[in-house]
């Protein structure tokens, strides 16, 4: 009874794989792209953009991103009379916001870890500022940033299944339509939900070991 | 007549204006006066060591020279240029970092933690700003890096990581990695002071070499007495921020009658010095 419901399930499930890994993969991009620019807004030497990205970040780590979701999705297209697009837009939008101010702070803070005598030799040996940062800072912050970078890519993978609620059809969405009709499945259909999001997540947690590795090896200082 | 005119002439040239020259330089920290009118000349190739207690502004004085510090107040004049101040619609205003970028390559820097950059190889290490900032090819750059690397007596290690050598090892990278830029004055910042005893010979084995060439100006802020008498051709003797004896090292370190300096020289000799 149960391996027919399995087998039922499963292909049914496996049509949102695809929007599931879009989503991931276009959020993934956006918010470490997003991160970058807001980490350098907060060590901006300009009060206005430190300020600026401050107040950005606060907003989005203080508020749930489920409700920046519909935001994006429903609220701000009637507001301000402005189309966000797709709900693949509206979906990668909120998602990268929301991660990308939670790992600015990653990247500042990898930054400022780096060691004030490293920015002082590069002085010494006449580098402009520019220089400084791409041949000895940033090398030395990125690897210190990698293990976190990799623990975020999962939760990303995870804040994915929200775009189910604005009716993208992924791995969830399907799931829940399928339950819809037939609630007698609904244990089979979540555990096999869990069992495809794990699955996805392998990689993700394999390339975080490796980055830990990375890191490890990178920035044994003096 | 002449040739004594002539002579003299010469050696104006060559010996007559200070590469580098601190006018009334004072240094504050918040609160903390670390300098208080410092005034000191370097003449080109002179090797001049600071001495004097911790905290009595030593490492400061060299510093600002690096564009590290800046001056609370005073001027720091390098080749007849002036380092802290620029001019801008005939006002001298603070430096903007281009400014700063031209008159420091003359100037290199050995630091006590070394410094070097975890992230690259030896060899990387003493390319990497002959490429970017001195705008040499690769092929070039790594030939002058080994002939230097060969010359501090780590040839082999070119392809080796930092922290894969010793401490010795590691602030002779930071010498050839400072030498590659042939700067005109070299800064050694107490380079010594964070060595295990075993490994300071070395690294002194390798400023001496260097001092033997003649041509760099060297200003080297050092708690070894005797290597400073040695290779220094005058010793700074700085006290509560300022210069309170200064002259040939047998004046200094042995004839001065100065009580600060006999207490301080007393206190190092008895091995509770640092």
């Amino acid at each position: 009874m149960i391996d027919i419901s399995i087998l039922d399930v499963f292909p049914v499930l496996l049509k949102g794989v695809s929007v599931t890994i879009q989503v991931l993969v276009l959020s993934a991009i956006f918010s470490y792209l997003i991160a970058f620019i807001a980490g350098f807004g907060r060590l901006s030497k300009n009060v206005l953009v430190r300020k600026f990205t401050g107040f950005y970040i606060e907003i989005f780590r203080g508020t749930s991103l489920i409700v920046q979701l519909f935001w994006f999705y429903y609220a701000i297209p009637m507001l301000f009379n402005v189309q966000v697009g797709s709900e693949l837009m509206a979906g990668v939008l909120a998602i990268s916001l929301n991660y990308g101010a939670y790992m600015s702070e990653i990247v500042r803070g990898s930054i400022i870890a780096v060691d004030k005598g490293q920015r002082e030799a590069a002085t010494a040996l006449n580098m402009t500022r520019f220089q400084q940062m791409r041949l000895v800072i940033l090398p030395q912050a990125v690897r210190m940033m990698l293990p976190e970078f990799g623990n975020y890519l999962i939760q990303i993978l995870k804040a994915t299944s929200l775009v189910s609620l604005i009716g993208m059809t992924d791995i969830l969405y399907h799931g829940n339509m399928l339950r819809s009709t037939n609630i007698a499945m609904a244990p089979t259909i979540y555990l096999l939900i869990l069992v495809f999001y794990f699955i996805l997540a392998l990689p993700l947690i394999f390339l975080t070991r490796k980055a830990e590795d990375i890191s490890k090896k990178g920035v044994a200082s003096s | 007549m002449p040739q004594v005119m002539d002579k003299e002439v010469k050696q104006g040239v060559q010996q007559d204006e200070p590469i580098v020259k601190y006018e009334n330089i004072c240094k504050s920290f918040g609160d903390l006066e670390v300098l208080k009118g410092i005034d000191l000349d370097i003449m080109p190739g002179e090797k001049v060591a600071l001495i004097g207690p911790s905290g009595s502004g030593k490492t400061t004085i060299i510093r600002m020279l690096m564009t590290l510090e800046e001056p609370t107040s005073g001027n720091i004049i390098v080749n007849g240029k002036n380092l802290w101040k620029m001019n801008k619609n005939d006002h001298l205003v603070r430096a903007n970092d281009k400014h700063l970028r031209q008159i420091r390559g003359d100037i290199g820097m050995v630091f006590q933690h070394f410094n070097l950059f975890p992230h690259m190889t030896i060899l990387e290490n003493c390319t990497t700003a002959l490429i970017h900032v001195k705008k040499m090819e690769k092929k070039e750059a790594e030939e002058r890096s080994m002939k230097m690397l060969e010359k501090v007596g780590l040839g082999d290690k070119f392809d080796a990581y930092p922290s894969q050598l010793s401490g010795g090892q590691k602030q002779r990278v930071a010498m050839a990695r400072a030498l590659v830029m042939r700067p005109q004055v070299m800064l050694f910042d107490e380079v010594t002071s964070a060595l295990d005893p075993e490994l300071v010979g070395e690294v002194l084995e390798v400023i001496r070499d260097i001092a033997k060439d003649g041509e760099m100006a060297m200003i080297l802020v050092t708690h070894e007495m005797d290597f400073a008498q040695e290779i220094a051709d005058r010793v700074v003797f700085l006290d509560n921020g300022v210069i309170a004896e200064e002259g040939t090292p047998e004046e200094v370190l042995e004839k001065s009658n100065n009580e600060r300096l006999q207490s301080f020289l007393h206190r190092f000799r008895n091995g509770n010095g640092v």
